[in-house]
């Protein structure tokens, strides 16, 4: 019963939201439904149910490693979207507290979804959702950042229904009844006809990859975190992305017991490191810090694919890598937001000497920067750490060697953006623009809060999440 | 069997005809025309005919052959823009591109291991010429509304292939009917944006802001 909580709650906050009459009070809703689904994961995390082996949704072992940490960087965005509503009062956020409320029940549906069905619509209907999202500040630079987010991620969905449909006919092929949860796949084995199984895959991890933002699939990655709000890339880097990388360890599982699983482990390793070496790529060229994090993203996104691609103890890296990149991607994104509404923009051209002006905004952005690269104490470093040594352990030299040389070439480049954004002297344009904002508490609080959190994950790592994400390595490998 | 092979074809000569027009509105007629033919499909392929199975066809052909059409004839409309489509890909090329997608598709078909009961249906060669034709309509062309017809047509090959599921599975073949949805979300975008003003000609190639 409390799995469902977990998505009625916030669905029921939302139609809350959008019957609220008071545009003043309404930003209340998301501290408060937000709170509620942290203590409700944690409590779930804490002490697991048991699921029905049958169950199409249900908070299991992967659900359980991941999903508190969505619920947490959730959290941590609804009480900076109090703080941040209140210095946007020309917009009315009726659409925009209701939508954000709806996608985190679906985001609670999607990493809980143990069939395929109820997996591909969470996934369709956070994708929609998340477009008055990105629409929220109503420029034309919005409008074609939107567009290009709904071409792409429209593209990309529609490609993991046809791969959905072709696991179910590798199903039917192998003589399957139309039973379409994970574990049921799964059990037929080897009888799944291997050549849809194949197709099956290839759609499903372009499909999944698209809303991961793995390259060649990020392009609409770049403009829609450039242009939504600060909150909103927190959301999509942290949340969006990590549902469709549980759907792809949960695919792959089933790739794995038909007999593919050392093809598709190779596949993944591919892409992770491509998406790495482009993401570095890139971050040396970007002007723009808040694209420059878009790119960030789609290099942690190949961490994790690479992780995936490891085997077990590859897995329990990528677990907890979902962990400390979200969070650490929180404090960027939400530090970054407030860099962005101070100067009233993002790019290297127009913004300096912005510790002058927002100290303490900075302050975490800069702290942000090292923990994101991967700098010892903090989260990010000790799971790179341990992909690289599962990596190390399965002998793919070659990939440690792209994945250390990518990781040095980001470290440039994002510490070329941040360092000319925060270093100088600020621009009298900058100045005048940075009069209208004040750094209250409550927009410093939580990207302070997701800082420390990281910093916790990475020094005291708890073992109650330990038991989880090797809980959920056992599920994603069972013994024969 | 005969029958639904027929209307897979015409659906499939319905892909070059959208490949080939110059002007807006015979696009949309085209996918129109189409959305009908696949909501005809489930009623021939299924011998007893449930509720779940009916609702499906009056759901695809209303939504594909009505409502949404006629969204895209509302943002001609309310863009006042020119019907003449500006192709990036010629129309002889998207029509030799199509044709020969078409035959390589019914090749391709038969190598792969499909059911008996599936072997001399044009379901997966229609699916998969459907799918190109998409693709080629989607990078094909300039304007947001053929754009939007690239993506329906890309989204009625998924479903084609979902027919042969439609026994088996019938949740996973309605949930195809959320793609719709996004076709609406697309379209509604464009009505509103033009209310708004902020995207004057509807011509992508004017997206170009964000770049590196």
């Amino acid at each position: 019963m409390r799995e469902y909580l977990l998505v009625i709650l916030p669905l029921a906050g939302a139609v809350a939201a959008a019957l609220w009459p008071s545009d003043r009070t309404r930003p209340l809703l998301l501290p408060v439904v937000g709170g509620a689904h942290v203590a409700l994961t944690f409590w779930l995390l804490m002490r697991p149910p048991v699921v029905a082996p049958d169950a199409w949704l249900g908070f299991d072992p992967v659900a359980r490693a991941v999903l508190p940490a969505v619920s947490l960087l959730f959290f941590a965005c609804a009480v900076y979207g109090v703080s941040y509503l209140r210095v946007r009062p020309e917009r009315s956020n009726r659409v925009f507290v209701a939508v954000l409320l709806a996608v985190m029940g679906l985001l609670s549906a999607g990493h809980q979804a143990r069939q395929l069905v109820v997996l591909w619509i969470a996934t369709e209907a956070v994708t929609l959702a998340a477009v008055p999202l990105l629409h929220f500040n109503g420029t034309p630079r919005a409008f074609e950042a939107t567009w290009k987010y709904l071409l792409v991620g429209g593209t990309g969905i529609a490609l993991s229904l046809l791969g959905s449909f072709c696991l179910g006919y590798a199903s039917m092929h192998g003589g399957g009844s139309g039973d379409l949860t994970f574990a049921g796949l799964a059990a037929q084995g080897a009888a799944l006809s291997r050549t849809w199984v194949l197709i099956a895959w290839v759609l499903l991890l372009v499909g999944y990859g698209t809303k991961m933002g793995m390259a060649p699939m990020h392009t609409w990655k770049p403009d829609a975190y450039g242009e939504a709000p600060g909150i909103i890339g927190a959301l999509l880097a942290g949340g969006v992305t990590t549902v469709a990388f549980t759907a792809l360890l949960r695919v792959r599982a089933v790739i794995a017991a038909s007999g593919a699983g050392a093809i598709a482990d190779r596949t993944l390793l591919v892409i992770g490191l491509f998406s790495m070496i482009v993401a570095a790529l890139f971050l040396l060229g970007t002007r723009d810090f808040k694209r420059m994090l878009a790119y960030s993203s789609v290099e942690h996104m190949g961490i994790l694919s690479i992780g995936a691609a490891l085997g077990p103890a590859g897995v329990f890296a990528a677990l907890f890598h979902v962990w400390s990149n979200g969070l650490t991607k929180g404090a960027l994104f939400l530090s970054a937001g407030n860099l962005h509404r101070a100067a009233g923009s993002a790019s290297i051209d127009d913004v300096r000497g912005m510790s002058l002006l927002t100290p303490r905004s900075s302050m975490i952005f800069v702290a942000g920067l090292f923990a994101v690269t991967a700098s010892p104490p903090f989260g990010p470093f000790f799971s790179e750490l341990l992909v690289l040594k599962a990596a190390l352990a399965s002998r793919h030299y070659a990939a440690v060697a792209v994945f250390l040389t990518c990781l040095l070439f980001a470290f440039f480049g994002l510490s070329r953006v941040v360092f000319a954004v925060v270093d100088g002297r600020p621009r009298p344009k900058t100045v005048v623009a940075s009069r209208r904002f004040v750094e209250s508490a409550g927009l410093l609080v939580s990207p302070a809060l997701l800082l420390l959190l990281s910093l916790w994950l990475g020094l005291f790592t708890p073992d109650v999440l330990r038991e989880a994400w090797a809980a959920a390595v056992t599920q994603l490998y069972p013994t024969p | 069997m005969l029958d639904l092979n027929l209307l897979v074809g015409l659906a499939m000569g319905l892909n070059l005809v959208a490949l080939g027009s110059s002007r807006l509105p015979s696009i949309i007629r085209a996918t129109a025309l189409q959305g009908v033919l696949l909501g005809i499909m489930p009623l021939l392929l299924e011998h007893d005919l449930t509720w779940q199975v009916v609702t499906v066809a009056v759901a695809t052909a209303i939504g594909k052959g009505v409502v949404i059409p006629g969204l895209l004839r509302r943002a001609m409309r309310a863009a006042q823009i020119d019907r003449e489509i500006e192709p990036y890909i010629g129309f002889v090329p998207s029509l030799l591109l199509g044709a020969g997608g078409t035959i390589a598709a019914v090749a391709v078909a038969r190598a792969l291991p499909l059911m008996p009961e599936h072997a001399q249906s044009l379901l997966v060669p229609g699916a998969m010429a459907s799918i190109l034709t998409g693709f080629v309509l989607l990078i094909g062309r300039v304007k947001a509304i053929s754009q939007v017809c690239g993506y329906l047509m890309f989204e009625n090959g998924i479903y084609l292939f979902g027919l042969l599921l439609i026994t088996a599975t019938p949740l996973l073949v309605e949930a195809g009917v959320l793609l719709d949805l996004t076709v609406g979300v697309f379209v509604i975008g464009i009505i509103v944006d033009r209310i708004q003003r902020a995207f004057d000609s509807l011509d992508t190639r004017k997206l170009t802001a964000l770049r590196e």
